[in-house]
């Protein structure tokens, strides 16, 4: 289990860091998109997953930790869902943008001259 | 503590909440232009009396906190006011007052909202108690400036909006691992609890609270535009309109900000003769110190060799967050003082420059379009009204590069003053020194390119003053601006005349913040 999740946020931010150095803005936002999928699971792991105890408070059990999953990590990890998730919107517009005012999808604007500056 | 009743422990929260509701009300009235202006300037009026009523009730050293929804301290949202809160309060509610003077028929009739949605966020990076929460309010300021900075759409601000939103993307995931990594070892985000939890941490979990602290430290130091991380600030703010960069001069002082609250407390310095201290004690100082002095070198040689003026303005930015963090790297309590005594300036000053800078571009004979590089060598050549632009261009420039009577000056004085007891004091001195020379020049050769070089040029020729004379555009005015820039500058000078009670606050402050 824990190898199987370390492995997992470690391909997925190689992955996502290997795209985001790339000058092309569609593997640009894929890599960021692997990044914020590999935090997300990272921030998940940071509250000591467990199996086997309940989300919900129930009768009976004494409400610790020991007795139930954190709900703060998943709280945040909510939380970063939904910006990340807004943020990768804001970033494919700005790409189509570019990509329509420069010709190209390079991330300094059409490949080898940059948009926006003088000759 | 006197009792606190009324409206008062609702300040706590209200310049969070206020902006976001005005905001949210002038989405509505777009097309009122008018209309818009006003309520957008209520409610930085407002903002303006609550901070200054947090200041004078945080003075005594008292502090207000907030449990949003009454749930109790480690568990819910929680905010705090302390006098650096109420400070940054004031100069952010400054800022905005100016930005919206400043913005006039040429901004987007889309500001009034952006400009409330960006002071909420701000405000709320200033106000929580709450590393996550500094998080979610790092994106609400972060959002309201993609689409400040993207606003007029103009091709020219695609390229820099787009690396601007991909810098501060990554910058994002480091805070979200950097935040996971706090609460995986010390199970609470809450900064006071934080800070008691990180003393007694098992000798296990040192090393994984070091990397989670250096990893805060970096994402800081992109917002704060430190040297290796700073490098995407000139094109971003080189294309922001007037009235927004002079904005986004605030927001590298979110950066130090964040740096003196999260890494000020959490991992303070060891006192001399005081007690040994936590094994993490000031782990940020080490990087702090060579990264702010190297960061205000290459702001001053970026302004010696930029061809723009706007762009000229953003390495300046670049220098004055390179002498910030210079003065947190020292780590006593009188040159964190010093770093808040030179923030509120550095921010006005900066604003103060780039209006200027754009009302320079429109006394132009053929002014510069907001997207277009404002050039030093100008086609356009002459400047209008230059005896009353160039007043205010020297003013703004007395005040950045740190002569007397600005408030530079005094800001750097205290830094070289705490400066003159720390081992590298050597480094300081002649690294600031050579800084404020350089920047120096910078400016005096910005102004006799802007100003001078065409006048001597047009009395050589006088067709070039025959053409350039009445039959160029009409100037745009420029009253908003002008006041704007006079309110910023009034703001340095009024921290010059109250130096003294001051830097006594800021002292109290900088010596709690170390103390919490």
């Amino acid at each position: 289990m824990e190898v199987l999740l370390a492995t997992g946020i470690g391909a997925l931010t190689a992955a996502g860091i290997y795209l985001a150095l790339r000058s092309r803005t569609f593997e640009l936002v894929l890599g960021l998109t692997l990044i914020s999928y590999a935090v997300n699971l990272f921030i998940f792991a940071m509250g000591r997953p467990v199996t086997g105890r309940a989300p919900i408070l129930r009768d009976g059990l004494p409400p610790t930790l020991a007795n139930y999953a954190d709900p703060l990590p998943q709280a945040l990890v909510l939380t970063a869902i939904v910006i990340s998730f807004a943020m990768t919107a804001v970033l494919i517009v700005i790409s189509l943008k570019l990509r329509a005012a420069s010709g190209g999808d390079h991330v300094d604007g059409a490949d080898g001259k940059r948009a926006g500056e003088d000759p | 503590m006197r009792p606190v009743s009324g409206l008062l422990p609702h300040l706590a929260v209200l310049p969070i909440v206020a902006p976001l509701l005005a905001g949210a009300a002038l989405l509505l009235l777009r097309r009122q232009a008018a209309a818009a202006r006003a309520i957008s300037m209520l409610s930085l009026l407002l903002l303006l009396a609550m901070a200054v009523t947090l200041v004078g009730y945080t003075a005594g050293g008292a502090t207000l906190s907030y449990a949003l929804g009454n749930w109790p301290a480690p568990f819910g949202i929680a905010t705090a006011v302390d006098r650096l809160t109420a400070m940054m309060l004031t100069v952010s509610s400054v800022m905005g007052i100016a930005c919206q003077l400043a913005a006039d028929g040429r901004a987007s009739l889309r500001f009034p909202a952006l400009l409330q949605f960006q002071l909420a966020g701000l405000n709320g990076a200033f106000l929580t108690a709450d590393l996550f929460n500094l998080f979610v309010f790092f994106e609400v300021l972060l959002a309201a400036s993609y689409a400040l900075l993207l606003d007029l759409q103009s091709p020219a601000r695609l390229r820099p909006g787009l690396h601007y939103v991909t810098v501060n993307l990554l910058g994002s995931s480091l805070f979200l691992i950097a935040a996971a990594l706090f609460y995986g070892v010390a199970g609470t985000l809450n900064l006071a609890d934080l800070d008691v939890r990180l003393q007694a941490l098992p000798a296990a979990d040192l090393e994984l609270a070091r990397i989670a602290g250096l990893l805060l430290l970096v994402v800081f130091a992109i917002k704060a535009a430190a040297l290796p991380l700073g490098l995407w600030l000139p094109g971003t703010y080189g294309a922001a309109p007037a009235h927004v960069a002079a904005l986004f001069a605030i927001m590298t002082k979110v950066g130090v900000y964040s740096i003196a609250r999260v890494h000020g407390a959490l991992f303070a310095a060891p006192t001399p003769g005081g007690p040994a201290g936590e094994p993490l004690a000031g782990l940020a100082l080490p990087w702090l110190l060579p990264a702010g002095l190297a960061t205000l070198l290459l702001g001053a040689a970026g302004a010696l060799a930029a061809r723009d003026l706007r762009v000229l303005v953003a390495w300046l930015v670049i220098g004055s967050a390179g002498t910030l963090l210079t003065a947190l790297g020292l780590g006593s309590p009188a040159a964190t003082a010093a770093a808040f005594y030179y923030l509120p300036h550095s921010t006005f000053a900066a604003g103060a420059a780039f209006l200027v800078v754009e009302r320079i571009a429109r006394a132009r004979a053929a002014p510069a379009a907001p997207d277009e590089p404002h050039y030093l060598v100008s086609e356009a050549e002459r400047v209008r009204d230059a005896a009353w632009v160039g007043a205010l261009f020297f003013a703004a420039a007395l005040a950045i590069a740190g002569l007397p009577p600005g408030s530079g000056f005094i800001g750097k004085a205290l830094l070289l003053d705490a400066a003159a007891a720390a081992p590298a004091r050597a480094w300081v001195f002649v690294i600031v020194l050579l800084g404020s020379l350089v920047t120096l020049v910078a400016l005096a050769r910005a102004a006799s390119t802007v100003f001078w070089k065409p006048m001597a040029r047009a009395s050589a020729s006088a067709e070039t003053l025959a053409e350039a004379g009445p039959s160029g555009p009409a100037p745009i005015p420029g009253r908003g601006l002008t006041a704007a820039t006079v309110l910023l500058l009034g703001g340095g000078l009024a921290m010059v005349v109250l130096a003294r009670p001051l830097f006594d606050f800021l002292l109290r402050a900088a010596g709690a913040l170390v103390g919490a």
